[in-house]
This record gives structure tokens, C-alpha cells and sequence, in this order.
């Protein structure tokens, strides 16, 4: 981006065939994504999935062993971190400990000698509330008022993507809910691409309008949270956004609409439009809350898969729902959510119960439940001995 | 002359801890049974015993003496007032040049310590490791060794002996404890604030000069003003180096087998109290901040 020039809106940022490879470990395996313009993206995944690498690399602050980086249109592959429009907010805040808030917040105007650095900073500040603590230093604010001097800080330089790399982490429950709403309001305001790294999938999908689940360096899968909750497509996305039970079994049947899987003796029909595979083993799963549990047993019907009788081998109430644990003699144990409309759980620990849910609320899943690591590239025997020569030689470097 | 060396340490320690946390406390912990008595007492004897030969220097700098300056023969100013008109100045013509030494090793020696430790703790190159230990060896070294080593390379290469070959040696050995201060003080700068500068649009010079050069300040202020005092302190390799120059040191250990005149004792005594001044004046002035910050606070 040219001196003194303001991203007019947010850019669509292109990531294609990115690889990332450290000494001894490959952080991104190939990585291709495309975030459009002025939405609010969320990359989501466990830690050591590759989410903040993936960030590192668009920042410019690490560079791809592989593959290009897109902003608007433009390769920007090849540009280091401060010729990129992009701004991050960090984990840690990184807040300048040696400047006041208003020089924080100016410093990015002043590096590209924007008019009125002064002013503008102020109006950031004022869009987080914070502008009448200017002139104090970072370490004399509280953690949630240097989260949003960080975001301040970025978001004044109107850059075309910006960066959040987990900012809520380091707040409790009842701040970072607070500031979930603010940034998703800021984000609507100011109308920049929002790329947010995160492991709390609930903040993923309160805040995001398409998630990403990252895992061992490879996205899972990508589309708007409700999308990804109903039909999850591999277990890890299936377990990982929210719960899942989940069965094994061979299809022994299919007809246009629904194909039926034989799992361990019970048959559990799946429609076809939301099954990955439709012969052979495959595994199929449905979420705890979509699950009914019966005292008596209930009229078999076409509409709905029924298992049963099981037991209940716990109970947990949690206020708003009751979590049943039940088994299933063959099938294995399935988590039930139930809403307490009534008064307290309808079934107690040990008690036959049967289970059931409508088959268009079932999944069906691409991969079995224990799928191959990835990486196998990593694991021959002489990228294993580089790498343990490397470690070493580093080690001895420490001494 | 340690005067110097303690007041450069607790400078340097005022700095390092006002960079990491201006205006904490620590919580006084409560004395019990023994201890009501005996620390007090013997805190008292401990710093008796370290100021007896301050204040028998600063005392006997007001000393009306003759030749030698043993005796006590009654208050003068005349010392104070004097001090370069002895002996044809030799006591502050020597002083002039152990501060000349002092100030160019410092500068020296602050400046290429300081990039040795920012390449040692930021890059990862062949020979890091080795690096990092040759440079405590100085340290580790008695100073003989190291003077009369050093004397003998200047003679080899033929190198006459003046303030110049005093420099080098000064700097020499001021380098391995700039490396130590200021590699410590790099360890603990959190990585994150230089990638925010590069993020916010910032070149890497302006990111070194405006992020990282100033949160490095005190450990180098702290590595600088350690530097100086090694300098204006060494009596040893300076000896073996100096030729013919005389340093403030070299003066004292001359005049000491002829009976030291009181004018070294106006000397020490004015250094001494110059570094009193910049302890006082630093910890006042960091209570002031504390107290403004407190105030915005």
C-alpha cells in the first residue's frame, strides 16, 4: 500500500498451495482458502493445528515454504511484514510499554506518515471507549482495556485484513462475551475482512460467518458455523464443534433418499444428500441434543432411527438441559442433551431407557473414526535423521 | 574507588527495575525473636566496616598536610580549593585521562557489546556457542594475565604504549560485561513488540530505533555505566599498557611509597560524592514519576 493511503474497504485474501515447514515438524501441509472481502472469518482449531502459522504468514511475519499469498488481488508473497496492508492484534496484546496509549495507538499513522495521526488515533480510542485514558501507559490498564487499545491500535490503520490472533484468550467468561459483541459490531462498522485465530469454538461461532476447522495442518472444513455444526463432514469437525455421537457400520442398503447402515445389529438410517459416502464401512453420527429418550419402548417408525433398550449410566444436570449417558448393548454409549421443560431428569442412573432421533438430523461422515496421521512425508527414516541432527546441533548451539 | 562500581550497579539495578515494573514494592516480611536484635546490629556493623575507608578519605581530604598524608595537622580548604596546583597538576592531569580512557572505552566497549548481544541472542550462526564462551574468558582471566598478555602483543607488534593501547585494553575487557547486561536484558524483551512494530508499518531501522533501542535502555545505561566504572577503577591491565601515561589509579599506587597527597583523597572524595548525587538523583527522580503515574493513575 502506497504512504498515506487507507484501504477503502476490506480485500479478499488468497491463500493458494501454502506450506509451511520448521526444522523437525511441518506446521501447514497445503493450505488453500479464500476469505472474501469484508467478512469476519474465523480459523478455528486445537493448538499445534497450524491456525497461527497460517496468520503468521499472512502478517508477513513468517514466510511460505510454499505457495502464495493473495491481498486484494495482489501477490504479496514476497513483501515483508510492514509493506503489507494487514494489521494483527496480538495474543499478548504487544502493546509498547515504553509509549502512552495515543502513542500506541499512532504508531502505524506515523510509520506512513498519515495527516493528522493525532486526530485519528483519538477517534480509534473513541470507537473503543478508551479515549479518555490516552495518556497513560499500557501496564496501568486492566487486561480488557489493553485488549481493546490493541485492536484500536490495528483497526486505525484501516487495513485491508486484519488480524486477531486468540485477543480474548486472556479474559474471563463475562469480558470476553462483552467483547465478542464489540469487535462483531466494530467489524460491521468499519466493514474491514476480519481473520480471527481461535480454539473456542463457541466464540467461532458466535462471532464468524464462515469458520474454517484446522487440524494437523490441513483444513477440515470451511463454511458458516450452522453449516458446520449440522453436517460436520470428518470426525475431527463432528467432534471437535461441539459433541457427536458416532457409529460404525457397513451399508446394507440404499434407496434414492436414505441409505442404511448396519451398526452392530441396529439398522440407523441416513439421508443420502448428507452422507460423504454411501458403500462400505462408513461412519455416521447425530448430535446429542437431536436425540430423544423414551421410558417405554416407542412405535417403531420410518422417521426415526430407535435404539434400544440400553441403560443409563449417567445422569448430569446442568441447569438448562440434563446430559444422559446411555448404553446401548452392541452399539456402545450415546450422549443425550435434554431440555428440563419439565422438572428435573425424566430418567434416573440405571434405569432401561430407549433412544431415538429423526433420520434427516443424522450424518453421515468421509472418514472413519481412527483415521491415519497426516504427515507421512515427515516420518521416513532420513527427514527423521536431518531433523534429529538439526535438533541436536541446536541443542549443542544452547550449551 | 569500589564506591564507583557499587554506585554503578545500583543504578543500573534502579533502571532495570523501573523498566520492569515502576512502583512495585515488595512486601516487608516481620522480624522475630533473634532477629529483632541481631540484624539490626549486625547490619550496623557491616556498614560501619564499609564506610571506614570512605569516610577516612573524605575526612583526610580536608587534611592540612605536608608531604605525606598520615598524620591529622589540623582542617584546611586549601586541598579542595587547590587540588591542581600541586606538582605541576599531575593529580588531575591523571584523573583528566582516566576519564577521557573511561568515557572512549565506555563508548567503545557499550556499542560493539551491545551488537555482539543482540547478534548472540537473536541469530543462530556457526560458532555461537564458542562465541558465547570466549567472551566470558576475560572475565575469567586474572587480570595479570590478561595485562601482561596484552603488554606483550603490543611489544611483539611493535605498538608504542599510550592512551590509545589503555583504550583498546579497557575496552577490551568492558565488552564481556556489556554482553552479559545487555544479553540479559534482550532475553527478556518479549519477541511479540518488535513483530508489532514490523506489523504496524514500521522499517526495520525504525523498528530497532523506536521499539527495540529504547526497551533496551536501561540494561545498556546499566552495561555503560558498569563500563566506566571498570574502566576508571583498573589499576592492573592499565599498569602493563599505559607507558608513560598516568591514570588516576596509577598516580595513587605511585604516590602511595612516597606518601599519597591529600589531593588524590579531594579526588576520590569528589567522585565518590558525584556518584552519591546521581543515586540520589535517580531514585528521586523515579519516586516523582511513580507518584505522577499514581496520580494519572
Amino acid at each position: 500500500m502506497s504512504a498515506g493511503a487507507f484501504a477503502e474497504q476490506g480485500a479478499d485474501l488468497e491463500l493458494v498451495g501454502i506450506q509451511k515447514r520448521f526444522p523437525g515438524f511441518t506446521a501447514i501441509e497445503r493450505l488453500d482458502l479464500t476469505i472474501p472481502a469484508g467478512s469476519f472469518f474465523a480459523l478455528l482449531g486445537p493448538s499445534g493445528c497450524g491456525k497461527t502459522t497460517t496468520l503468521r504468514l499472512v502478517a508477513g511475519l513468517e514466510e511460505p515454504t510454499q505457495g502464495r499469498i493473495l491481498i486484494g488481488g495482489a501477490d504479496v508473497t514476497d513483501t515483508k511484514a510492514h509493506e503489507r496492508p494487514v494489521n494483527t492484534v496480538f495474543q499478548s496484546y504487544a502493546l509498547f510499554p515504553h509509549m502512552s496509549i495515543i502513542e500506541n495507538v499512532s504508531f502505524g499513522l506515523k510509520r506512513r506518515r498519515i495527516a493528522d495521526a493525532a486526530g485519528r488515533a483519538h477517534e480509534a480510542l473513541r470507537l473503543v471507549e478508551l479515549d479518555h485514558l490516552a495518556q497513560r501507559r499500557p501496564q496501568q490498564l486492566s487486561g480488557g482495556q489493553q485488549q481493546r487499545v490493541a485492536l484500536a491500535r490495528a483497526i486505525v490503520n484501516r487495513p485491508a485484513l486484519l488480524l486477531l490472533d486468540e485477543p480474548l484468550g486472556a479474559l474471563d467468561l463475562k469480558l470476553r462475551r462483552q467483547m465478542q459483541l464489540e469487535l462483531k459490531t466494530i467489524q460491521e462498522e468499519v466493514g474491514l475482512t476480519f481473520l480471527h485465530v481461535t480454539h473456542d469454538q463457541e466464540e467461532a461461532m458466535t462471532m464468524a460467518d464462515s469458520v474454517a476447522v484446522m487440524n494437523k495442518g490441513a483444513i477440515e472444513q470451511m463454511g458458516p458455523p450452522a453449516e458446520l455444526y449440522e453436517s460436520p463432514r470428518t470426525v475431527f469437525v463432528a467432534n471437535f464443534l461441539g459433541q457427536s455421537n458416532l457409529f460404525s457400520g457397513d451399508v446394507v442398503g440404499s434407496t434414492n433418499t436414505a441409505i442404511t447402515v448396519d451398526a452392530a445389529g441396529a439398522r440407523i438410517v441416513v439421508p443420502t444428500e448428507r452422507a460423504r459416502r454411501h458403500q462400505g464401512r462408513v461412519t455416521i453420527g447425530v448430535r446429542p441434543e437431536k436425540v430423544a429418550l423414551h421410558r417405554e419402548a416407542p412405535r417403531e417408525s420410518a422417521q426415526r432411527n430407535l435404539l434400544g433398550p440400553g441403560h443409563v449410566i449417567d445422569v448430569s444436570f446442568s441447569g438448562v438441559s440434563t446430559q444422559y449417558l446411555v448404553t446401548v448393548p452392541g452399539v456402545g454409549t450415546l450422549t443425550v442433551f435434554a431440555q428440563n421443560i419439565g422438572s428435573g431428569p425424566v430418567a434416573a442412573e440405571g434405569a432401561e431407557v430407549w433412544v431415538s432421533w429423526d433420520v434427516a438430523h443424522g450424518f453421515g461422515l468421509d472418514d472413519d473414526a481412527e483415521s491415519a496421521p497426516r504427515f507421512a512425508a515427515d516420518d521416513d527414516t532420513e527427514t527423521i535423521a536431518v531433523h534429529r541432527r538439526e535438533a541436536l546441533v541446536a541443542e549443542l548451539e544452547e550449551r | 574507588m569500589s564506591g564507583e562500581v557499587q554506585a554503578a550497579a545500583v543504578l543500573g539495578e534502579l533502571a532495570e527495575s523501573e523498566a520492569r515494573d515502576p512502583g512495585r514494592r515488595t512486601p516487608r516480611r516481620r522480624r522475630v525473636g533473634l532477629g529483632d536484635w541481631l540484624l539490626p546490629a549486625y547490619t550496623i556493623i557491616a556498614f560501619v566496616f564499609l564506610l571506614i575507608p570512605i569516610v577516612y578519605t573524605f575526612v583526610f581530604s580536608f587534611n592540612d598536610s605536608l608531604k605525606s598524608n598520615i598524620s591529622w595537622r589540623g582542617f584546611t580548604f586549601d586541598k579542595w580549593l587547590n587540588v591542581c596546583n600541586v606538582e605541576g597538576g599531575a593529580v588531575c592531569q591523571a584523573f583528566g585521562n582516566s576519564i577521557v580512557i573511561g568515557v572512549a572505552a565506555t563508548v567503545i566497549a557499550t556499542t560493539l557489546g551491545t551488537m555482539i548481544a543482540l547478534a548472540l541472542v537473536r541469530y543462530r550462526f556457526r560458532a555461537r556457542s564458542a562465541i558465547s564462551l570466549l567472551l566470558f574468558l576475560p572475565m575469567a582471566t586474572p587480570e595479570v594475565v590478561l595485562g601482561a598478555g596484552l603488554a606483550a602483543q603490543f611489544l611483539a607488534v611493535g605498538v608504542p604504549k599510550d592512551m590509545t593501547t589503555i583504550i583498546l585494553a579497557h575496552t577490551m575487557f568492558c565488552i564481556s560485561f556489556v554482553v552479559v547486561t545487555v544479553k540479559a536484558r534482550i532475553s527478556s524483551l518479549d519477541p511479540a513488540l518488535e513483530e508489532a512494530g514490523r506489523d504496524l508499518y514500521g522499517s526495520p531501522a525504525q523498528v530497532f530505533w523506536r521499539v527495540t533501542f529504547p526497551l533496551l535502555t536501561p540494561g545498556i545505561l546499566a552495561a555503560a555505566l558498569l563500563s566506566f566504572a571498570l574502566s576508571f577503577d583498573d589499576f592492573i591491565i592499565t599498569n602493563f599498557n599505559s607507558g608513560s601515561v598516568s591514570t588516576f589509579p596509577k598516580y595513587v599506587y605511585i604516590s602511595a611509597s612516597r606518601g599519597i597527597p591529600a589531593e588524590a583523597n579531594v579526588i576520590a572524595s569528589a567522585v565518590f560524592m558525584f556518584a552519591l548525587v546521581l543515586v540520589i538523583a535517580a531514585q528521586v527522580s523515579r519516586t516523582a514519576r511513580a507518584k505522577r503515574l499514581a496520580k494519572l493513575g
